[in-house]
């Protein structure tokens, strides 16, 4: 009989996952690992103060990332990720707030949301995992679904046009803004890294398998083949017009749409208020 | 604290009570305008950089009590305020907050509903919704000012109550003393008792956040202080991590929530209480109405009738052994509302035998004094 010894070592990377609540809650094949492991790889890399991390999440199978990440971390209720990180960000501009939520969390019942943490430009980083519908509740029709998809509540083929997150981000003032899917791991963790280290808010959009829930009902059972769909139709089209970057069967239009330098809103409140504050300790001095 | 306001001065209640939350220590406010509440806000937006704090206006009220309760896990004591189309925006994230524990104060300067109601006029529509607002069983604390004095003291104790027990606390004002003017005598910052969250004595590594005292309070971290903690609005245990399907879990946690309030109560309750003693008939009210039945109570000991005033200061948890006390040696109770009947309910629940009368008043003006000496005298 041969006798296995097998040196078990932590995985380098342990730090940064609460391991005491694995297993994860995420199906075969789903893309939410993905994205964790690149931002991970880009708080590894960044040499990123964990104790002055905070994770925020909504609602839904990727707002449990929360949870899992050994930092500071929220899980909110549905939709309402960016408001809490607002006041979380405001109160103590130090932490670096990142906000992972799902496209139904940001861009459906917490769109309003987005549009005014944009617009504020305040210092919050947005990384969304995008998997086309709502996964968590069994696959209905959300606001990024394609046409012509079926869900379960689009059963005869989605006819609401879907958004276009990059177009959506751009157009509210982000200083950041890109789109990769689970495929372009490295492009993706380089993204992350970028909008760690950019002042205003920044957001990163991760196109996820579903095979799970979207796939079963859109011919594409199997994690594989929908990394063959995310493969065949993606094309890097790095600054290109973002109100072009459809998201189709034929085309998925990746990579960086908005690198642009704008002061952040905390950074403008509070030398306001530093200012203010002077004036009104000289008034009674 | 060398710019707080001290001595007296002038002001209208939603001035008041936002140099109130000033003087508890708040520095965070985020709002929504909202009519007869703008007025703090709009005094908030200029005081609170002058004390380093934070206004922001958030794009509704649904953002604007998530923002403070994030406010409050990054270690600053904050505050919303709003009128009924706002609290009911806001009933989601207030469960948020209960079920995080998250210590934060939020105004309702009641005015006429439902729906858009009267804007601009008076009304105690929503103290059911104070306490029941936010779906699921819990504890809150709610209080109600009759003065613009209160709007300022109150505020002050919201914000006590809420940093001590972990709990959302509610400042049902109404239109009335938000707009009214009147003097307000402001303590020295020295005077004025400031109470805030317990911190962990544990280390980072041993702190489970949702581990809670002998007084059902758990001691509280905030972000960026090391303690690398979860908080979730799931079910969850005292890691702070989610656990939906134990019922045991459940049980203790929601169990203990409601509990920290109720079994304080005696310590959170404040009354105020006029000729009781001999009391034959007793009128309970509370805010703006409760100005009318002293008045009333006094035109009725002229005219002999032994009639006495137990004041709720105290909505939430309900002041139910001062109100039963009284129940014992009275003949018949008065409750004076501005709505169809809501506080009456608890008010008969705890007087048991004693007979209740109900006055409710609905739109332009709270009850006048005579219609209540009315009420008295009918109940003699």
């Amino acid at each position: 009989m041969i006798q296995e010894t097998a040196q078990v070592t932590l995985h380098p990377f342990s730090k940064y996952l609460r391991e005491d609540m694995m297993p994860h809650i995420w199906c075969q094949g789903c893309g939410n690992g993905v994205l964790v492991n690149a931002f991970v790889h880009a708080l590894d890399e960044l040499q990123t103060d964990l104790d002055k991390l905070v994770v925020v999440s909504g609602i839904g199978c990727i707002g449990r990332t929360a949870g899992y990440m050994n930092v500071d971390s929220f899980h909110t209720t549905h939709g309402r990720a960016l408001p809490f990180a607002t006041g979380v960000k405001l109160a103590n501009p130090e932490l670096e707030v990142v906000v992972i939520s799902g496209d139904g969390d940001l861009f459906a019942i917490g769109g309003n949301h987005f549009i005014h943490a944009a617009r504020r430009n305040i210092g919050i980083k947005v990384l969304c995992a995008n998997n086309l519908n709502y996964g968590m509740t069994g696959g209905q029709q959300g606001p990024t679904t394609p046409l012509e998809s079926v869900t379960t509540t689009s059963p005869y083929g989605n006819i609401e046009h879907p958004f276009n997150l990059v177009h959506l981000a751009a157009a509210s003032g982000a200083t950041y803004v890109a789109r990769w899917t689970s495929l372009h791991v490295r492009r993706l963790t380089q993204s992350i890294k970028k909008m760690l280290q950019k002042e205003g808010f920044c957001f990163v959009e991760m196109l996820s398998p579903c095979p799970e829930i979207y796939g079963r009902y859109n011919k594409m059972r199997s994690g594989l083949e929908m990394m063959s769909w995310f493969k065949r139709a993606s094309v890097v089209e790095s600054f290109s017009d973002p109100s072009k970057a459809d998201i189709t069967k034929e085309r998925i239009v990746v990579g960086e749409f908005v690198d642009i330098e704008k002061l952040g809103y905390e950074k403008l409140l509070h030398e306001l208020i530093s200012k203010i504050n002077e004036k009104a300790m000289d008034r009674v001095s | 604290m060398k710019t707080a306001l001290t001595g007296a001065h002038f002001l209208n209640g939603d001035v008041a009570c936002a140099e109130g939350a000033i003087a508890a220590g708040c520095r965070f406010f985020a709002g929504y305008p909202i009519t007869p509440a703008t007025e703090i806000a709009e005094h908030l937006s200029q005081r609170m950089p002058e004390f380093g704090g934070i206004y922001i206006q958030m794009e509704d009220e649904i953002a604007s009590m998530a923002a403070i309760i994030g406010a409050s896990y990054s270690g600053l004591k904050a505050m919303t305020a709003t009128s009924g189309p706002g609290f009911s925006l806001m009933q989601e994230n207030i469960g948020l907050a209960v079920m995080t524990e998250a210590p934060c104060v939020i105004v309702d300067v009641m005015r006429g509903g439902p729906s858009t109601g009267q804007p601009t006029l008076p009304g105690q529509q929503d103290v059911m919704q104070a306490k029941w607002g936010s779906h699921g069983d819990y504890g809150i604390i709610a209080m109600t000012p009759s003065s613009v004095q209160e709007m300022f003291d109150l505020t002050v104790e919201a914000f006590n109550l809420s940093e001590v027990y972990r709990v959302p606390t509610l400042l049902m004002g109404d239109e009335i003393v938000g707009h009214m003017w009147e003097k307000v005598i402001i303590p020295s910052p020295d005077k004025i008792k400031i109470q805030n969250r317990k911190k962990p004595t544990s280390r980072p590594e041993e702190y489970l956040p949702f581990k809670p005292d002998d007084d059902l309070v758990p001691p509280m971290a905030c972000f960026g202080e090391g303690y690398r903690f979860h908080a979730t609005g799931l079910t969850h245990n005292e890691h702070g991590y989610p656990k939906t399907s134990s019922s045991e879990v459940q049980s203790r946690l929601v169990r203990r929530l409601v509990d920290k309030v109720q079994k304080n109560a005696d310590k959170i309750i404040r009354v105020e209480e006029v000729m009781l003693k001999d009391a034959d008939i007793v009128v309970v009210a509370y805010g703006i109405v409760a100005r009318a039945a002293l008045s009333a109570i006094r035109k009725a000991r002229e005219k002999g009738i032994k009639a006495g005033l137990l004041r709720l200061i105290t909505l939430w948890p309900f002041p139910e052994k001062h109100v039963a006390k009284v129940a014992e040696s009275a003949r018949a109770i008065v409750v004076p509302e501005m709505n169809c009947g809501q506080m009456v309910r608890e008010v008969e629940r705890a007087a048991k035998e004693t007979p209740v009368a109900f006055l409710s008043k609905l739109g332009e003006d709270p009850h006048t004094p005579m219609e209540i000496l009315e009420v008295i005298r009918r109940s003699k």
